[in-house]
C-alpha cells in the first residue's frame, strides 16, 4: 500500500464525495463511523481507504443510529469525527444529532440528498430533507448546515464544516445532494499550512475548577476531553452547567436559550452566501446546491437578452440569511426559488420577504432544473 | 469560445462512467480546460442502463447536464434508441458497430463513425478494455482533447499492472480511428 499524507495538496480529477472525505482529512478528521448507501457511499468508501494511511479509524457500524452515536463518542475522546449518510439513513441519525445538539459535541454530519420519502430513489437527486435539516430531531434548537454546489465547494465547506463545529460545539450539517456528489471536476487541495483550521476551545481552569457546559462570554463553554483529568460529565437531560441532569423549569430555559443564541447571536460570522447581478436586479433567483448551477446559467442568458435578473446562492441555508433575503425583497420584484423538492426553502424567503416582493417556488423532483426552465419564469415575470 | 458536451452511454460494467472520468481528467487537468462529469444510473451496478456526461469548456462550467449532446458515444442498442434523437443536429454519432445496428434514422452534422470495439478487445483477449479502444477512437475522430493528455490520465486512472494493456488497447483504437478518417476523407475527394 501506497501511504498517502493526510492532505493531497496538488490539483485533482475528483468526484464530490472524494473531495468531501478528503477535505474531511484535511480539517484534521480521524474518524469516520457510517453505513454506505447511495449515493454517499463514494464517502464511506474513500474513508475506509484513506484513515490507514493517517493513523485514523474507519468503522462500518451496524446502521445509521450507531454510526452517529459513535462519532459523538470519538469527539467526546477529543477525536474529530464524521459520518456520511442519505434519504433513511438520515432519518435513523436524527435522534442522535439531537443528542450531540445537548451535549454539545463538535462533529459533522453529511447528508447527500437522494429523492425520498422512504427509500425513494436511491440513484437521483433530491432537495427534500432542508426542512428536515433544521427540525428533524424533536425539541427546539438552532443548527449549521451548509450546501455546497461543486466537488471543490465539496473540499472546502468540508474544513469549514469542522471549523464552525469545533467552534460552536454542535454537530454540523452538509446538506449536499447526489448531483454535486456524484459530480466530478477539478478540485485544488492547497498547502497543509495553508488551509485554515479551528479547533475547539480548551479549558482554562484547573481540572477541580472546570465545569463542563460553563459558557464563556461567547456563550460556547470550554471542551475538555474524555481522560484529559477533567470531570467530564454529560447527559441528554436538560443539565446545569456542571453537567448534571436538572429538570426543572428554569434550568430548561437557560440551557435551550443559550444553545439557540450561540448559533443566532454568531450568525453573521457563520452565514455565507454570494450575490451576483444584485445591484440592478428586478428579479433574483435564490438557490443552493446543484440548482444554483442552472440558476447561474439562467441568470447569465436572461441577462444577454437585458433581463435585470441576480442570482442569489445560499452556501449556508441554515441558520437562514434572514437579513439579506430581507434586503434582496426590498430591493426587487420578484424572487424565484428553484429547489429539487415541493417547495421548502421557498417559505422561508417568504417569511422573511414579509411580503414586500413576489416570492415564486420552483419546484422539480429527482433532476435539477434546465437553465430554460428557469429562464422560461424569469421572462415571464419581466413580461409580466 | 468551445463549449462541448458528450454523452456516452451503454450497460453498467462496460466502463462507460470510467471512460467519462479518463475524458474529463485529460481536458481539467493536463489540457487545462474545464471538465465537468455527470453520471446517470440506476440501482445496480452492472448490467443496467448507465450514461456519463462530460462537458469540456473553455470557461467554468454552470449548468452540468448534456442535454443535446454535441458527441454522442453508444455502446448498446438500447442507448442508440434512447439518446440517438437527443443529439444536437450538428453532433457526431460515435458507436460500438457489433453491438449497435445504425438504422440510418439518424443523420448528423459532423457525421458518424463507428468501430468495432468490444470485437477488437476480444481478439485482444480482454473484453473489458473496449472502452479505452472506444476512447482512442473517439481521441482520433474528434479534435476536443490531446492524445497526450489522453494517454496520461488513462495511465493515472487504472489499477497499477494494466498499464501495457490500456495502453495498446487506447492505441489500437486511436490508429483505428485515424484510418476511418482517412478513408472518410478519400470518399470526399
Amino acid at each position: 500500500m501506497k501511504i498517502k499524507p493526510a492532505v493531497l495538496t496538488g490539483v485533482h480529477f475528483m468526484n464530490g464525495d472524494y473531495a468531501c472525505a478528503e477535505g474531511a482529512l484535511a480539517a484534521g478528521c480521524r474518524f469516520f463511523a457510517g453505513y454506505p448507501i447511495t449515493p454517499a457511499t463514494e464517502i464511506a468508501e474513500a474513508m475506509s481507504r484513506r484513515m490507514p494511511h493517517v493513523g485514523g479509524i474507519f468503522i462500518q457500524m451496524e446502521d445509521e443510529l450507531a454510526s452517529m452515536n459513535s462519532i459523538l463518542g470519538a469527539s467526546c475522546a477529543g477525536v474529530k469525527s464524521m459520518t456520511a449518510t442519505s434519504g433513511p439513513g438520515f432519518s435513523l441519525m436524527m435522534e442522535n444529532f439531537g443528542l450531540g445538539i445537548m451535549m454539545e459535541i463538535p462533529c459533522v454530519l453529511v447528508n447527500i440528498q437522494r429523492g425520498g420519502p422512504s427509500t425513494g430513489l436511491p440513484t437521483m437527486v433530491g432537495q427534500q430533507d432542508m426542512m428536515q435539516a433544521r427540525w428533524g430531531s424533536h425539541g427546539d434548537y438552532e443548527v449549521i448546515a451548509l450546501t455546497p454546489s461543486s466537488p471543490q465547494e465539496m473540499f472546502d465547506y468540508t474544513i469549514k464544516a469542522f471549523n464552525l463545529s469545533e467552534k460552536y460545539r454542535l454537530p454540523v450539517l452538509i446538506m449536499s445532494d447526489e448531483i454535486v456528489g456524484h459530480m466530478t471536476e477539478r478540485v485544488v487541495i492547497p498547502n497543509e499550512e495553508d488551509i485554515f483550521i479551528i479547533n475547539r476551545k480548551k479549558p482554562k481552569n484547573k481540572p477541580g475548577k472546570y465545569l463542563m457546559f460553563q459558557p464563556e462570554e461567547d456563550l460556547i463553554p470550554c471542551m475538555a476531553n474524555a481522560g484529559e483529568g477533567y470531570k467530564v460529565i454529560t447527559t441528554g437531560l436538560t443539565h446545569d452547567e456542571r453537567g448534571y441532569p436538572d429538570m426543572s423549569a428554569e434550568a430548561q430555559e437557560i440551557l435551550i436559550t443559550r444553545l439557540c443564541d450561540k448559533i443566532r447571536k454568531n450568525k453573521d460570522d457563520i452565514i455565507e452566501y454570494t450575490v451576483f447581478g444584485q445591484d440592478d436586479a428586478e428579479i433574483i433567483i435564490a438557490a443552493y446546491g446543484s440548482p444554483a448551477r442552472s440558476a447561474l446559467s439562467a441568470v447569465s442568458l436572461a441577462r444577454k437578452e437585458g433581463i435585470k435578473v441576480g442570482l442569489f446562492r445560499m452556501i449556508t441555508v441554515w441558520p437562514f440569511p434572514e437579513e439579506k433575503v430581507l434586503e434582496l425583497a426590498t430591493r426587487a420584484r420578484v424572487i424565484i426559488v428553484p429547489e429539487i423538492n415541493k417547495g421548502q426553502i421557498v417559505h422561508e424567503v417568504e417569511r422573511c420577504s414579509k411580503g414586500r416582493c413576489q416570492v415564486i417556488s420552483l419546484p422539480k423532483l429527482a433532476r435539477i432544473h434546465t437553465p430554460y426552465e428557469i429562464l422560461n419564469v424569469i421572462k415571464e415575470v419581466s413580461n409580466s | 469560445m468551445k463549449h462541448t458536451g458528450i454523452k456516452i452511454c451503454g450497460f453498467g460494467g462496460q466502463g462507460i462512467i470510467l471512460s467519462g472520468y479518463i475524458m474529463g481528467k485529460a481536458a481539467a487537468i493536463y489540457d487545462k480546460k474545464h471538465a465537468t462529469l455527470t453520471q446517470s444510473y440506476g440501482p445496480e451496478s452492472r448490467g443496467g442502463a448507465c450514461s456519463a456526461q462530460v462537458i469540456i469548456s473553455d470557461r467554468k462550467v454552470d449548468y452540468p447536464e448534456v442535454l443535446h449532446p454535441d458527441i454522442l458515444i453508444v455502446m448498446s442498442k438500447e442507448a442508440y434508441d434512447k439518446y440517438t434523437p437527443g443529439l444536437n443536429n450538428k453532433g457526431m454519432l460515435i458507436y460500438d458497430e457489433d453491438l449497435v445496428e445504425n438504422d440510418n434514422k439518424f443523420s448528423t452534422g459532423t457525421g458518424i463513425f463507428s468501430i468495432p470495439a468490444t470485437r477488437i478487445a476480444e481478439d485482444l483477449g480482454k473484453k473489458i478494455v473496449a472502452n479505452i479502444i472506444m476512447l482512442g477512437f473517439f481521441t482520433a475522430v474528434t479534435d476536443i482533447i490531446k492524445v497526450k493528455s489522453m494517454e496520461n490520465a488513462l495511465l493515472s486512472s487504472i489499477p497499477e499492472g494494466t498499464e501495457e494493456l490500456n495502453l495498446k488497447a487506447f492505441r489500437l483504437g486511436y490508429d483505428y480511428g485515424l484510418k476511418k478518417l482517412n478513408s472518410k476523407c478519400d470518399e470526399g475527394k
